[in-house]
């Protein structure tokens, strides 16, 4: 290949050596930089906290409803909003964040609407009937044909998805194809071939090995019993020694569940990539459906029918059943309230659940820790190799990437974007990870996040315009070995009437369709108690 | 002292032949004709190396400091040759003089390196050893630097960053020389001031290569730069020669003055001369106001609506007395509405009313990158139909047939998968090549006959032979592009790559 005039000028970029990748960036880097304004928002540590630590004054009055629901992430939004269908309106969604969402909220600011946790949704999988309902209503899912639904063109993945960056430069797609060897590719081929012979496996009793719902899979003992070894084991077992190979399937496993491919169980590692069979008639088999503000367009969508009765900043500390009605106990910041209700949906991740009702207890329930950042940026990012992607993931890097929230906008080329940084804390344990990131300051997040995007972008010194950064101490269910199939998750998955649990943790996967199927069959369960 | 200097001996022979080689390159590069320019450079070197050896015997006294001179001179000619060249490609009257001399002034300081270093060590070894050791360590320089230039310094460096650093290891064995050698040597200090001068300039250089490199960059145009700006969208430059005018947007040439003509005449009159009055029309990007020029040829024209996203290229074209003059002062025409909004935006949220335009032109820049490619999906066509009516006629600029056969056909299966018929054509442009187009519309589009007078390059007959293709350049198909599947941008960048080493 004959180089080109812009090689031979300047190089192919991966003049990272030494001062070169700075270079024409040096008086922007050196020169005293003002602080970039922001600041550490959201995940009410301090008042979460109270709960584990605290006393609460006793109640000043009370109320009385059908149904109240706690938590207003995914899973309690779906049981409101289906028990809202179902007729049952004296509902009340008790929030202890000022808004709802939970991790699927987002963030907005004269730029664009920005994700602060979930941030997208793949096609709905073969056993994921039930949600196509909810996708239609939302205009999600316009229509069918041949057979397949029709998505939405707004919000089907733009082009490009995603880029790699490393030595120096981009490349498209996430597996490494820059200098790597034959046995590597082969490895390749032969892994993802392995991945789309699990996606169609079925046991016995006809049902997919790896299914979404989760809950939807085959009992086969085969199955199950990779549940059982780290992903990596059975990676090495399988005979997968790539290095480049093991980087990408560790990337997917901190990037979806937060946990590292060597601590992570193989049946959930492998999940990732084989639950998602879910096809369009009008988009390829493997995208994903998304907005600016990631799944915080569901989280407003589910929420909409339910404004009144959803109650933000309401802390529950109580829930007991008195036999006369379950009595929850709420902190307002100010004063404490009681409302008694027929049911109750617990819609808290299981350690909170556990907090408030002593048997839902279980230690086997574990949690990643993850930050985000937000930016706003006045130019977009660039760099060499290949175009800017919706997912933009830098190799070996301990922050994952970043997404970029004006993407799905169809403007050719916007001036200024806001750019999602995704980082799972996955080098210490949970506990410890918590307790180094709980430690650091404003100024701190900054210096992290900055000193990775300068290092991949140096273009964008003196483009940040505001940072906000998002710690999320509880942020996903951790997948361990033995957990997925384990009795601890059996357990939790027991209903006991009058107070119904909903939460993606039972799943042991932490996804949106996990969370709706637990609001949805809460919602079913509260309705025959009810009834 | 010894090992020292023929460690020396081997950086410079890596140096000696890396400017060598980034002249050679550099020349064949901007001039053309690489067996040509690698050899009279090669054949220059090698000659100013002997007169260098030549006259390395005129002298006599303080060999050591003599050396430590020359190294720092090396450092700075060879070190900043790269960019001088780049940066006067194109503002000195003879680029080749400029070339050649700074190869001889090189290849002289390069001749006198290794005869006055194997005096200085004449002494220190007996003369066969002397001999054989500096010449190896000479070749194996020579073999590193050769292996080094094609796989390390020219893919991640550039030639600039790469001449720079030489040049710093040049001076880095003068400074090493002056801080280790035990021996007084006269004028240490001012020696030392000049090596450090000499570090500071090629270090800024080595730093600012990009800046250098985009500075050059503007002479990679032919002709004369008369404008250049960087908007936020994009760079705009304007070149001259004689009575050449061009146009480049981020480098890729949109028109030539001499043949734009055949371009415009046949992006314009196949759509206009088929209607029947019309009266409502959309420009999308064309803010050159050269396809305008050929629409206000039609006085039925009673509206025109302009949207071009980068204000700074309306302005531009409708203020230049010589653009003006090339466009026929079209941006002035009171039947036009300037808006300067992101097309695909534009249409996107028009809203409810939405009007109806007789004839739409499609003048965008190729489908070279993501961003681009947008303005090309079934789900930018799919906004062109709500603003078309049963007789409406678009027209889409859709790159070289020839070229880039894939990509036209894929603009044409895109736009039939957005439930358009099309009427693709070519025509030959000679700065661009054989260029085609393809029209869409909702019933079946017949080839006018009849064009408004004073055409130069369209009349019937032109206009018949544009539809038919040769077989080297028909139908074909493609993949279609949507917006969650660029098909497009990866035919346009592999066939254009294949052809254009720009
Ligand atoms: C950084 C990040 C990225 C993610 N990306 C994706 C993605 O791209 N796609 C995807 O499908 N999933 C993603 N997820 C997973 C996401 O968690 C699920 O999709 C889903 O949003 C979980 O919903 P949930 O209702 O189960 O739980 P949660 O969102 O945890 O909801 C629990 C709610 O309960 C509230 N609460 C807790 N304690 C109390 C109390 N005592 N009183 C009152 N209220 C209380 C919380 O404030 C919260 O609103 C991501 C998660 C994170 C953290």
């Amino acid at each position: 290949m004959k180089p080109t005039r812009r090689q031979l000028l300047y190089g192919s970029g991966s003049a990272a050596i030494g001062m070169a990748a700075i270079s024409p960036f040096v008086w922007d880097a050196i020169k005293p930089q003002k602080p970039i304004p922001g600041g550490i928002v959201g995940a009410n540590s301090a008042r979460g906290h109270r709960l584990r630590d605290g006393a609460f004054p006793a109640p000043i009055d009370s109320g009385k409803h059908d149904v109240i629901i706690v938590g207003s992430g995914i899973a309690g939004l779906s049981a409101a909003y289906h028990l809202d269908k179902a007729g049952i309106r004296d509902i009340r969604v008790l929030e202890l964040e000022d808004h709802a969402g939970g991790n699927a909220h987002s963030g907005k600011n004269d730029v664009s609407t920005y994700p602060w946790g979930a941030h997208y949704v793949p096609l709905l999988s073969s056993e994921s009937g039930h949600i196509k309902d909810l996708f239609r209503d939302f205009g999600i899912i316009t229509g069918e044909a041949d057979g397949l639904p029709v998505y939405n063109e707004d919000y089907i993945l733009n082009d490009p998805d995603e880029r790699l960056f490393l030595d120096g430069r981009w490349q498209e797609g996430l597996l490494p194809t820059l200098g790597v060897s034959a046995e590597d590719q082969a490895q390749y081929k032969r892994f993802l071939a392995q991945m789309e012979s699990f996606k169609v496996k079925r046991g016995d009793d006809g049902r997919r090995w790896f299914a979404i719902p989760i809950d939807e899979s085959s009992t086969d003992t085969d199955a199950r019993a990779l549940d059982r070894l780290t992903m990596k084991d059975w990676m090495l077992a399988a005979g997968y020694t790539s290095e480049p190979l093991h980087g990408f399937v560790n990337y997917g496993c901190r990037d979806d569940f937060g946990v590292r491919h060597d601590e992570i169980s193989a049946y959930a590692g492998i999940h990732y990539f084989a639950g998602r069979d879910g096809k369009a008639a009008n988009t390829k088999p493997d995208s994903v459906i998304t907005w600016p503000e990631g799944n915080g367009f569901l989280a407003h969508k589910l929420a909409e029918p339910m404004a009144g009765r959803i109650l933000p900043n309401a802390l529950v500390y109580n829930i007991n059943d008195t036999g006369a009605g379950v009595v929850v106990d709420y902190w307002d910041g100010q004063v404490s309230r009681r409302l008694t209700a027929r049911a109750v949906v617990i819609a808290t991740p299981r350690f909170i659940a556990g907090r408030l009702v002593p048997p839902l207890k279980s230690p086997d329930f574990t949690y990643a820790p993850w930050v985000v950042a937000n930016l706003t940026l006045n130019r977009l990012p660039g760099g060499a190799g290949a175009d800017l992607a919706w997912d933009n993931v830098i190799k070996d890097s301990p922050a994952l990437g970043y997404v970029v929230a004006t993407h799905q906008v169809p403007q050719m080329q916007p001036l200024r974007t806001v750019i999602t940084y995704y980082w799972p804390l996955t080098h210490l344990s949970p506990a410890e990870a918590r307790k180094e990131a709980i430690a650091r300051t404003y100024e701190d997040w900054q210096k992290l996040f900055l000193s990775e995007l300068y290092r991949v972008h140096p273009e964008l010194v003196g483009h940040v315009a505001h940072m906000d950064v998002w710690l999320w101490g509880h942020a996903m269910i951790r997948p361990m070995p033995g957990f997925i199939w384990g009795e601890a998750r059996e357990g939790a998955l027991k209903q006991a009437p009058p107070i119904f649990t909903a939460h993606s943790d039972m799943s042991g996967i932490s996804i949106f369709e996990e969370a709706y199927t637990h609001g949805l069959k809460a919602s079913q369960a509260v309705k025959a108690f009810l009834a | 002292m010894q090992r020292l200097l023929l460690v020396s001996v081997f950086v410079i022979a890596t140096c000696g032949l890396i400017y060598e080689l980034i002249a050679g390159t550099l020349a064949s590069y901007l001039l053309g004709d690489s067996i040509t320019q690698f050899s009279t450079i090669i054949g220059t070197y090698l000659f100013a190396m002997g007169i260098g050896s030549w006259a390395s015997a005129k002298v006599d006294k303080n060999l050591l400091a003599f050396f430590v001179r020359i190294e720092i001179l090396v450092g700075l000619v060879g070190g900043s040759s790269a960019a001088i060249l780049f940066l006067l490609f194109d503002q000195v009257a003879s680029f080749r003089f400029l070339l050649y001399f700074i190869v001889t002034v090189i290849g002289i300081l390069v001749g006198i390196e290794i005869p006055i270093l194997l005096r200085i060590l004449k002494d220190r070894y007996e003369f066969k050893d002397l001999v054989s050791r500096v010449f190896t360590f000479d070749y194996i320089g020579a073999l590193f630097a050769s292996i080094l230039f094609p796989l390390v310094l020219v893919p991640h460096l550039g030639l600039i960053r790469s001449s720079f650093m030489f040049g710093i290891f040049n001076v880095m064995v003068a400074l090493w020389l002056l801080y280790s050698i035990k021996e007084p040597l006269p004028w240490a200090r001012l020696h030392k001031i000049a090596a450090g001068i000499v570090m500071i300039i090629l270090t800024l250089g080595f730093i600012s290569s990009d800046k250098i490199s985009s500075l050059a960059e503007s002479n990679s145009f032919a002709g004369h730069v008369i404008f250049a700006k960087s908007t936020p969208y994009q760079r705009i430059v304007i070149t001259r020669q004689q009575s050449d005018i061009r146009l480049y947007l981020n480098s890729n040439l949109q028109f030539s003055s001499q043949d734009e003509y055949r371009y415009h005449e046949a992006l314009v009159h196949p759509v206009m001369s088929a209607l029947q009055a019309p009266r409502n029309i959309l420009i999308i990007g064309g803010g050159d106001g050269l396809a305008l020029r050929e629409i206000l040829k039609y006085p039925s024209v009673a509206h025109v609506t302009l949207v071009d996203l980068d204000p700074a290229m309306t302005k531009l074209f409708s203020s230049s007395p010589m653009l003006r003059k090339l466009n026929q002062d079209s941006l002035h025409s009171p039947k036009l509405k300037v808006i300067n909004a992101d097309a695909f935006m534009w249409l996107k949220h028009l809203g409810a009313n939405r009007p109806i335009f007789d004839a739409i032109f499609i003048d965008l820049p190729d489908p070279s990158n993501f961003s681009i490619g947008k303005l090309y999906s079934t789900a930018f066509y799919g906004l062109l139909h709500t603003v078309m009516g049963p007789d409406s006629l678009a027209v889409i600029q859709s790159t070289s047939p020839l070229v880039a056969r894939k990509s036209f056909w894929c603009v044409n299966n895109t736009l039939r998968a957005s439930g358009f018929q099309t009427s693709p054509y070519h025509a030959l442009v000679p700065a661009f090549g054989d260029w085609g187009y393809v029209i869409a519309s909702n019933r079946p589009y017949t080839v006018p006959t009849r064009y408004p007078a004073g055409l130069r390059f369209i009349d019937a007959d032109t206009a018949r032979d544009m539809f038919s293709f040769p077989p080297d350049m028909g139908p074909i198909a493609t993949k279609i592009q949507r917006l969650d599947d660029q098909a497009l941008i990866h035919y346009f960048d592999e066939e254009w790559s294949k052809y254009l080493i720009y």
